[in-house]
């Protein structure tokens, strides 16, 4: 693994609000192509560290690079090679599955002919092609995600942001949902991604564990039980959010 | 001690069937788990119980009581946490308490013994207004407004969606402590993990009711060989095992893949020579019993199964 390239790097990253330390010294990469899951209990810091990532706000210090480029300088750079979904927000519900496809891919810049024909792609290839001209409200959460994830990572982009993604989504939706991860991932799309559901965290080739604004553990799921002696990630998790 | 009756009750929204002939016993002194995903129809089956919409079809009875006809008798001994944080957000922390206390006719004082080992937390912020809690404070605040005028029945709606794994732990905790004094609960989640903490439980699903039995009945009821299979490149080892027509169903699982076969012929041997021809040759079987991800995949199966032929 360590002859992949970082495609995330981020060293010393602080992040403060007045005298709040929302992320304490933040120290780790990920790797091109990598399923990477950023876990921790709520309030550990986690969205704050996405949204630096992701561009959408300054860290306090520190130097952090996001598929080559810099988060002080280059934003813009960044938003155009990421891709983003999460739970609370991913699709609009008044707008069809194919009006949905059509305006992110025309928020991030593909010309007419290319969007026109990979929306059609891509209703065909999730199999979607009786129910695409209908409302998102009206279809069930976990068609949606997937809807969704395919949207975040229609632009082909470098790495894909996804935070909670799987939230509410029934345990066979859910495990369709990893299997789409793993093909992007086997595209060589970088996923970083965040959960509560704790067999989700063995899906991820390394996790790194938050607590109090510090990455507390960062390995193979595999090493973490070792290393805390436990049986699962579960209680892993809760050895460590409960220090 | 509070018992609900439901006899075969549907609700429809538009052409939507949100609930599809529920009939269900909830027994008092119990701690109830409603079980199933997003828009499996929890929801609409808490709101019906808690008379605050009006089933299409059939009848429920909460100790006795009708929820059309006698909806006021059942409000005045239930409390209820929806799954939207629905306090007041340009209150304090203590003025909706308050406000729910006063509602009831009761004060914080005359229950505060009830609520002290959620609220206790909350205290030191009571001045604060509801809507700059964190996440989980305010869930706190919702528990202590639905508890403050002591109801004999406690319905929470998907209470820890979205909460961590520690602080579901704790959450769980205190509905057991409730419990043991003598509240009936009634609780819905999409995590199937927490089933194994209720005394009954209901598996939901498309607002059909699959299954309903005592977590451990639940479990015991999975009635084919299942097995684990573990190999360095699970997505690959997936893939394969997805091409064999033995297998029934193949799932992540964790660390492993979970498959269920069609015959008993095929066993852990049958399996490992098969993957290995397929070219996985890092392959780990062993035989292993269900969890409750696991029985809720069957039945969800066996629905769909049973559906598709009639």
């Amino acid at each position: 693994m360590n002859s992949r390239l970082p495609i995330i790097k981020v060293s010393n990253l602080v992040k403060k609000f007045g005298n709040f330390v929302a992320n304490d010294n933040l120290n780790f990469e990920v790797y091109e192509g990598e399923i990477f899951g950023f876990l921790g209990a709520n309030g550990a810091g986690k969205t704050t560290a996405i949204r630096i990532l992701c561009g959408l706000s300054f860290p306090t210090s520190g130097q952090i690079e996001i598929a080559g480029y810099n988060v002080y300088t280059q934003r813009e750079l960044i938003k155009k090679n990421i891709g983003y979904m999460s739970q609370k927000f991913s699709l609009y519900e008044d707008l069809n599955i194919r009006e949905n496809i059509r305006f992110y891919a025309g928020i991030y810049g593909l010309p007419m002919p290319v969007i026109k024909r990979k929306t059609e792609e891509l209703i065909d290839e999730l199999g979607l092609t009786s129910i695409a001209n209908s409302l998102v409200r009206d279809i069930p959460l976990g068609w949606r995600q997937k809807v969704a994830f395919s949207v975040a990572i229609f632009h082909d982009p470098k790495i894909v942001f996804l935070d909670e993604p799987t939230g509410g989504v029934d345990p066979i939706a859910r495990r369709q949902f990893w299997e789409y991860i793993y093909r992007a991932s086997a595209r060589g799309i970088t996923v970083f991604v965040t959960t509560h559901y704790m067999d989700e965290a063995e899906y991820c080739e390394r996790v790194s564990i938050m607590a109090d604004g510090r990455i507390e553990s960062l390995d193979t799921p595999e090493n973490l039980k070792n290393n805390y002696k436990a049986q699962s990630m579960e209680e892993v998790f809760l050895k460590i959010a409960r220090k | 001690m509070v018992s609900i009756d439901l006899q075969g009750v549907s609700k429809y929204y538009g052409e939507v069937t949100a609930v599809r002939d529920a009939s269900l016993i909830i027994p008092g002194e119990c701690l109830f788990g409603l079980i199933g995903p997003d828009g499996a129809g929890k929801t609409t089956l808490f709101r019906m119980i808690t008379t605050l919409l009006i089933p299409d079809k059939g009848d429920i009875s909460v100790n006795g009581y009708d929820t059309v006809k006698d909806f006021k008798k059942i409000r005045l001994f239930t409390g209820y946490m929806p799954g939207r944080f629905s306090l007041y957000h340009d209150l304090t922390v203590e003025e909706n308490l308050e406000f729910y206390a006063t509602i009831f006719g009761t004060t914080i004082k005359e229950h505060y013994r009830l609520i002290e080992p959620v609220y206790a937390l909350l205290e030191p912020f009571k001045k604060r207004l509801a809507g700059n809690l964190s996440g989980g404070m305010k869930q706190k605040l919702a528990l202590s407004c639905a508890l403050i005028h002591n109801p004999k029945l406690l319905v929470l709606d998907e209470p820890t969606t979205g909460v961590d794994a520690v602080s579901r732990t704790e959450f769980w905790d205190t509905l057991k402590l409730l419990k043991e004094n003598g509240m009936s609960i009634l609780v819905s989640t999409p995590y199937m993990d927490e089933a194994a903490r209720c005394d009954r439980i209901a598996m939901m699903q498309e607002g059909v009711i699959m299954a309903e039995n005592e977590p451990r009945n639940i479990l015991e009821s999975f009635n084919r060989p299942l097995f684990e299979i573990r190999s360095a490149d699970r997505f690959r080892l997936l893939q394969a095992l997805r091409l064999m027509p033995q297998v029934k169903n193949a799932y992540l699982f964790g660390q492993s893949v979970h498959i269920t076969a069609h015959s008993a012929e095929n066993d852990t041997e049958w399996f490992a020579r098969s993957l290995n021809d397929q070219g996985v040759t890092d392959a780990m079987i062993k035989p292993v019993t269900a969890d409750f991800e696991d029985c809720f995949i069957e039945a969800v199966e066996n629905y769909q199964m049973n559906r598709s032929r009639t």
